[in-house]
């Protein structure tokens, strides 16, 4: 589904992506890891377009999207939570994912219809399968740090995305919050068919969840394969699990 | 569903206003009832400017260049082009908007400080022609004594003729507030990379907002140009955007009526303050640094987040949250 | 309209060259304050406005050379002095607000000046003559310039070249240039941020008066004085590059040159060819022609 080729990309001298390679296949769930530095957010910008490779390709279904813009890239199926809780915080919780939801309706430019009648069920739907139905009123920046980042998913759910990118979705959760992110997620996986593509550091949490890891080390790609092909490669051992990150 | 049941009290309230407010000329001496058409005039052109600082996030630091090239177009059309009122009222309002559409579309390019900044350079260029072009709009003397049309010539009529258009142009941006279009705008105020990571064109959804705001700050040009029967170059002058910045900021700029309160304080104290002494300016300038220290909400935010922690959570409510 | 010679075209040329440099001594102080703060100073122009009035008030008191070469002193350390006591009692309190705030109390600021210049000195226009020794004018390269023109074509660049030392040479200049990017890193090391901007406003605003009193000679000191040089000096100081000294010359050449040249080319619509200047500036380089210096 999502294919990564040769991915390059410098700031004023400095490399921060040196080829890349990544494949994602349909359904899958795809994991980076890496030191940090490694270029990983630089990785999930290049795809979502915030950021234009200097040279290398990204494909999606078959399509060319490295040179897209970001809402360009949302509409070909693509969504993305970010790594610094990226949400509307003067709105509330409902209307942050409804603005998404209507968004992907191509309903946010009508005029004259009052907004808080439209896409109510789907955007209900979707805090409800995240669980935060029961906080739609409050305003999203009143809510707690581990709430925000599931907001934050919510928020990417709204546009009914095929392939969801999620820039370390369990960032400063506490270890309860982190296996109920978890479990979202491999529920979203699971029961809808989501494709799922997500880069942590937390090494429980990927080598539990992810049914393919891809390793980053100064913006290259070292490997990509099945956790246990991982966890056995030399490589990896040297430049990163050992005694760096093991969680 | 989400409505509370404020929204009735509110309704009622603005009904009760607007009756106080049909009522008014007929008691008020000419002075007054100029004065409050002037309100109304200024208050559109503040709620216009909010449509895309308070609620779109940009850095609109030139909005009465629209203002007065609006009023000027209209004053222009009767007097040097011979063309009924009624249409020039009609045509000026667009004139604003296509400036509007391509300054925006300028400006709309870059962001916070360089796009206000464009805008500046650019207004500025409009008013240096304006003010130099003395041939056609006599430069700084002005264009005076527009001749209305005996409907609306006297004091009375003029107040109707434009609280008329006032309300009409303050439901038609009440809707559009509460429009998805409205919504999706004050998502990009808050947070536009996101807006784009979901699908949204942001800049094209900015310059619609800044067409529009422009087109309603054309029609408090015209208005202007209606009440005063004179437009002069200092309708342009970037001293007066950053007055109206002001008022918006005075009534607290992330609420919907909030401008209108700003427009109204500000001109009420303006006429007041000048009975007593010339230094208005001196005023106004520790107004806004009072504003700044202590009430950076505004005169409207400050009400609505003490209703707020007295119980009354209004999520859907007019505060635009 | 275009019969124009070569020694008009030369004098013209050293109009616009002092006109330059007088904008450039002038915004000098507002790109500086630009670059450490990060706010654009509305204030500037009344800064500059006391200046002016300041130093026609001192060669009043004191007659003759010795009045205007005092006033030279004096009034920029008068608006030094205003800046200082604004600064500390109010602006410094809002540096942990966002910029817009900032921007908006030095309008707020230039407001209140500009009524307290009314206050003070009144409504009528003002004037100042400069030393007798500036009397007359001289001619360089076939064309005549006013000699105090020449002055000041003389002092621009040296005001550039002390206040490039200063920001970049000493101590106090270079912990400046850190706070301006990286204002906690430089808290961090023990330094107090809050005097450094305090420095930088003040220095800022003492230029402003200095320009105010140097200027003061060349046009006639009215209230108005401020609003009409803070566009132009906001627009100068936008297309040289936030913050960027060299810009700021930069910015006041192409500011002063095409004003000057306008005159002879289309004389009613002069001062529309500078802004038509900064128009297409901005579209091909939005940030400014040099670097910003954040």
């Amino acid at each position: 589904m999502l294919r990564v080729e040769n991915l390059y990309k410098s700031f004023d001298g400095f490399i921060a992506v040196n080829g890349a390679e990544l494949v994602v296949e349909k359904g899958q769930r795809v994991a980076v890891i890496g030191p940090n530095g490694a270029g990983k957010t630089t990785l999930f910008n290049l795809i979502t377009g915030q950021l234009k490779p200097d040279r290398g390709k990204v494909t999606f279904n078959g399509e060319n999207i490295g040179t897209l813009p970001p809402h360009e890239v949302c509409r070909r199926g693509i969504a993305r939570s970010f790594q610094i809780a990226n949400i509307f915080h003067r709105l509330s919780v409902f209307k942050n994912v409804q603005v998404s939801v209507l968004s992907r309706q191509k309903k946010s430019n009508t005029f004259f219809h009052p907004a808080h009648r439209m896409a109510v069920q789907e955007t209900d739907r979707i805090l409800e399968s995240v669980g935060l139905l029961d906080k739609v009123d409050d305003i999203a920046g009143s809510l707690s740090h581990g709430d925000q980042r599931i907001l934050e998913i919510a928020i990417a759910l709204g546009t009914e995305p095929q392939l969801l990118i999620l820039d370390e979705p369990t960032a400063g959760m506490s270890p309860d919050e982190t296996a109920a992110t978890m479990g979202l997620i491999r529920r979203l996986s699971e029961t809808q068919g989501l494709t799922i593509l997500f880069c942590e550091h937390d090494m429980d949490v990927v080598f539990n969840t992810a049914q393919s890891i891809m390793v980053m080390h100064y913006g290259k790609t070292i490997i990509q394969a099945t956790p246990e092909e991982v966890r056995a490669n030399r490589t990896v051992q040297e430049a990163y699990l050992g005694g760096e990150e093991d969680a | 569903m989400r409505k509370n049941g404020s929204n009735t009290k509110t309704i009622l309230f603005l009904a009760a206003l607007a009756v106080v407010l049909l009522f008014l000329p007929s008691v008020l001496t000419r002075f007054y009832t100029y004065i409050l058409s002037l309100i109304f005039v200024t208050a559109l052109l503040a709620m216009s400017l909010n449509m895309v600082v308070g609620h779109g996030g940009l850095f609109q630091f030139h909005h009465c260049v629209f203002y007065g090239v609006g009023a000027y177009a209209f004053a222009l059309m009767i007097t040097k082009a011979g063309l009924p009122m009624w249409i020039s009222f009609i045509v000026a309002p667009f004139v604003s908007a296509l400036t509007g559409l391509i300054i925006g579309w300028l400006c709309v390019r870059l962001t916070k400080l360089y796009f206000g900044m464009l805008q500046i350079s650019l207004g500025s260029l409009i008013w240096a022609i304006i003010f130099r072009w003395y041939s056609l709009t006599h430069g700084d003397d002005g264009i005076h004594g527009i001749p209305m049309p005996d409907l609306i010539a006297s004091t009375t009529s003029a107040y109707y003729f434009i609280f008329l258009f006032f309300v009409l142009c303050l439901v038609v941006m009440y809707l559009i507030f509460k429009s998805p279009f409205g919504m999706t705008l004050q998502a990009m105020r808050d947070n536009p990379d996101r807006c784009a990571a979901v699908g949204i064109n942001v800049r094209r959804h900015q310059l619609t907002a800044i067409v529009l705001a422009t087109f309603f700050a054309g029609i408090a040009g015209v208005l202007f140009a209606v009440l005063e029967r004179t437009v002069f170059p200092d309708l342009l002058f970037w001293v007066l955007s950053l007055e109206v910045f002001i008022m918006c900021l005075l009534g607290g700029w992330f609420t919907f009526a909030g401008p209108a309160v700003g427009a109204a304080i500000t001109v009420a104290l303006r006429t007041f303050v000048g009975i007593y002494t010339e230094y208005w300016t001196l005023v106004l300038g520790v107004l806004l640094i009072l504003l700044i220290f202590f009430l950076p909400e505004g005169v409207m935010g400050f009400i609505y987040s003490k209703m707020e922690s007295s119980g009354q959570r209004d999520a859907a409510g007019p505060r635009g949250v | 309209m275009l019969s124009i010679d070569m020694a008009a075209l030369g004098s013209q040329l050293f109009v616009g060259l002092s006109r330059s440099m007088i904008l450039f001594i002038v915004c000098s102080g507002l790109s500086y304050v630009l670059g450490v703060l990060r706010v654009p100073n509305v204030a500037h122009g009344s800064l500059y406005m006391i200046g002016a009035f300041s130093a026609f008030s001192i060669t009043k008191l004191v007659a003759g050379p010795a009045g205007f070469w005092l006033a030279l002193i004096l009034a920029p350390l008068i608006v030094a002095a205003v800046s200082f006591v604004a600064e500390r009692a109010l602006f410094c309190h809002l540096y942990e607000r966002e910029h817009l705030m900032l921007l908006l109390f030095t309008f707020a600021l230039s407001l209140i000046l500009g009524d307290l210049v009314k206050i003070i000195w009144g409504a009528e226009y003002k004037s100042i003559m400069s030393p007798a020794a500036f009397d007359g004018s001289i001619t360089v390269l076939g064309a005549s310039i006013p000699k105090y023109n020449f002055f000041l074509l003389i002092v621009g660049p040296f005001v550039a070249l002390a206040l490039w030392l200063f920001a970049n040479k000493t101590k106090i200049g270079k912990i400046a240039r850190a706070a301006a990017v990286d204002r906690e890193m430089v808290g961090a090391v023990g330094i107090n941020v809050s005097w450094v901007f305090a420095f930088a406003f003040v220095l800022g605003c003492f230029l402003a008066g200095l320009g105010g009193a140097l200027v003061a000679p060349t046009v006639s000191i009215t209230l108005g004085m401020d609003h009409n040089l803070i566009i132009e000096a906001f627009l100068i100081v936008i297309i040289g590059g936030l913050g960027n000294l060299w810009g700021a010359m930069v910015g006041s050449l192409i500011f002063g040159l095409t004003q000057a040249f306008g005159v002879l080319f289309w004389p009613q619509f002069a001062i529309v060819f500078p802004y038509m200047a900064v128009v297409i500036v901005l579209l091909w380089r939005p940030k400014g022609l040099l670097k910003s210096v954040w």
